[in-house]
C-alpha cells in the first residue's frame, strides 16, 4: 500500500514537472494513434458505406469478415505487420520495422475493419431512411453513399473515436513492429508494460493515468461535439 | 386527353404475398388520384411508376420520357440547410452551380418559405418540412410529379397549403398522380380518381362522376365509409 502511494506521489511529480522523457513518450503514442485513426477513417468509411449501400457478390460475407476482424488480437497483427516488415518479408527493402512508421501500419491494420464495421451499421441506418428520397431524387449509389457519410459525420465521430481508443491502448502491435526502442519507437503502453516488468512503477503510474486521461478528455470532446450537432443539425 | 403513361398487367409480389395484381391502366389526365384503403397498393403503385420498384409482372410504358420527382408521406431532409436541400437535387440533376443557388431561392419562394433558406431543415416543423420537399420537387421542374401521402401526417392549415402548393404546380403543366386519404382533398384536386382495393385496380371514373355515383359498389361503400 505505501509502494502504491509512494508510486503515485512520484507520478504526481513527473506530470507536474513536465518530465521532458515522459512528454516525449505522451506525444510519440499520441502521433502513432491520431495518424493510424487518420488512415483508418480515410480508408475504413468509404468501405463501410459501400458495404451498405453497395450491390456486389459477396457483400454479406464481407459484412461478416469486418464485424469478425473487429476482435483482432494486436500481437497477431503485430505479427502480420512484422513479417510483411522484416528485411525478408514483401515490404522489407523500404526499412520500416522498428519505427514510427510501422507502428501506423500495424495499428492502422489493426483499427481499419472497426471503422469500416461501425460505419457500416451507421450509414445502414442512414440508408434505410434516405434510400427512397436518394433513389428519387436520382443519386447513383455512389453518390448517395458519400452523401449519407457528409450527413451522418457526427454519429461517425464515434466509430473513429473507437478505433483511437483501441489504438492507443493496445500494446501488443506496436510492441512488435516498433521493438519498444528508447526515444524512438516507445509509446506509452509499451513503456507502462517495460517499466512494471522493471519494478519502475512511477512512471508506469503516470504512463497509465495520463493515457486514461487522454481517451476520457477526447471521448468527452466527441460527446459535446455530438450534442451540439444534434441541437444544430437535428 | 392523349395518354401519356401506360401499365399492362402490372403486378408485383413479394415472396408470397400478391401486393399489385393484373393492373392495366391508360393515364391521360393531368391531375390523378389514386384512392382505395389501406393495403390497396396505391403507394406501391405510384412507386412502381416512378420506377423506386421494379415490377414482377406486366409492362410499363411511357408514350415519350418525362423528366419526375416524387414526394413522400414523411419528408426526408438531409443535415443541412434548407437552400442546401433543396439545391441538392438541383445538383444531382446536373443543374450548374449558378443556377441551382437561383432556381432553389425561387422554388422556395414559391412555397411562401424564403425566410427559411438558412435554416437548417431536420429542425423545422413537419409541415415546414413537406413544403420544403415539394420546393425540392418543384425546382427540378418535373413533368411528373408522384405524391404519396403528402398531407397525412399535418395539421389543417398546412394540409390546406401544401393543396394550394399541388395546385400551383399543376396549374404550371406538370402532371400530378397522388394517393391520399382525403377524400375532400381528391375532389379538390383530381380530375380523375382511380380506385383500388387488395391490389386491383376497379375503376378508373372521371372525379365528379367518382364522387358522386361512383361505377363499383366497393367505392361506393369506401365513400360511405371515409364521409360517415
Amino acid at each position: 500500500m505505501n509502494d502504491l502511494s509512494a508510486s503515485l506521489a512520484l507520478a504526481g511529480d513527473l506530470v507536474a514537472a513536465g518530465d521532458a522523457k515522459l512528454a516525449a513518450i505522451v506525444w510519440l503514442s499520441l502521433k502513432v494513434s491520431l495518424s493510424a485513426t487518420a488512415l483508418s477513417c480515410v480508408l475504413g468509411m468509404p468501405l463501410g458505406a459501400l458495404l451498405s449501400v453497395g450491390r456486389f457478390p459477396g457483400r454479406r460475407p464481407l459484412i461478416v469478415l469486418f464485424n469478425g476482424l473487429m476482435g483482432l488480437p494486436p500481437v497477431v497483427v503485430g505479427l502480420l505487420v512484422y513479417l510483411l516488415l522484416s528485411r525478408a518479408g514483401p515490404l522489407g527493402q523500404f526499412g520500416l520495422l522498428f519505427t514510427p512508421s510501422a507502428m501506423i501500419i500495424a495499428q492502422t491494420v489493426l483499427i481499419t475493419p472497426i471503422i469500416a464495421a461501425l460505419t457500416r451499421q451507421v450509414i445502414e441506418d442512414e440508408w434505410r431512411e434516405y434510400r427512397e428520397q436518394l433513389r428519387s431524387l436520382g443519386a447513383s449509389r455512389a453518390r448517395a453513399g458519400r452523401t449519407l457519410l457528409w450527413n451522418a459525420r457526427f454519429s461517425l465521430t464515434t466509430a473513429g473515436l473507437a478505433g483511437f481508443g483501441r489504438a492507443v491502448a493496445e500494446v501488443g502491435a506496436v510492441m512488435i513492429v516498433g521493438g519498444n526502442i528508447d526515444g524512438v519507437t516507445r509509446v506509452m503502453t509499451t513503456t507502462i508494460a517495460l517499466e512494471t516488468s522493471k519494478g519502475d512503477l512511477p512512471l508506469a503510474l503516470a504512463l497509465g493515468a495520463i493515457l486514461i486521461a487522454v481517451v476520457l478528455i477526447i471521448n468527452a470532446g466527441a460527446y459535446l461535439l455530438r450534442q451540439w450537432a444534434e441541437r444544430r443539425w437535428g | 386527353m392523349a395518354c401519356w403513361l401506360e401499365l399492362q398487367g402490372l403486378g408485383l409480389t413479394e415472396g408470397a404475398v400478391r401486393i399489385l395484381a393484373d393492373v392495366d391502366l391508360k393515364l391521360g389526365a393531368g391531375r390523378t388520384a389514386l384512392l382505395g384503403p389501406n393495403g390497396a397498393g396505391k403507394s406501391t403503385l405510384l412507386r412502381l411508376m416512378h420506377g423506386l420498384l421494379h415490377p414482377s409482372a406486366g409492362r410499363i410504358v411511357w408514350s415519350q420520357p418525362l423528366t419526375q420527382a416524387m414526394v413522400f408521406q414523411r419528408p426526408i431532409m438531409l443535415r443541412a440547410s434548407v437552400l442546401a436541400n433543396i439545391e441538392y437535387g438541383l445538383d444531382l440533376r446536373g443543374v450548374p452551380a449558378a443556377d441551382r443557388h437561383v432556381r432553389a431561392r425561387t422554388a422556395l419562394e414559391r412555397v411562401g418559405l424564403p425566410e427559411l433558406a438558412g435554416r437548417q431543415a431536420r429542425k423545422l416543423s413537419g409541415g415546414e418540412q413537406q413544403r420544403v420537399a415539394l420546393a425540392r420537387a418543384w425546382a427540378l421542374e418535373p413533368q411528373v410529379l408522384f405524391l404519396d401521402e403528402p398531407t397525412a401526417s399535418l395539421d389543417p392549415a398546412s394540409s390546406r397549403e401544401v393543396e394550394r402548393i399541388i395546385r400551383e404546380i399543376a396549374a404550371g403543366g406538370t402532371k400530378i398522380v397522388m394517393t391520399t386519404h382525403n377524400l375532400g382533398q381528391a375532389h379538390r384536386i383530381a380530375e380523375e380518381v382511380v380506385y383500388l382495393e387488395e391490389g386491383r385496380l376497379l375503376e378508373q371514373t372521371p372525379a365528379d362522376e367518382f364522387f358522386g355515383q361512383p361505377r363499383t359498389s366497393a367505392a361506393r361503400n369506401f365513400i360511405h365509409d371515409e364521409r360517415y
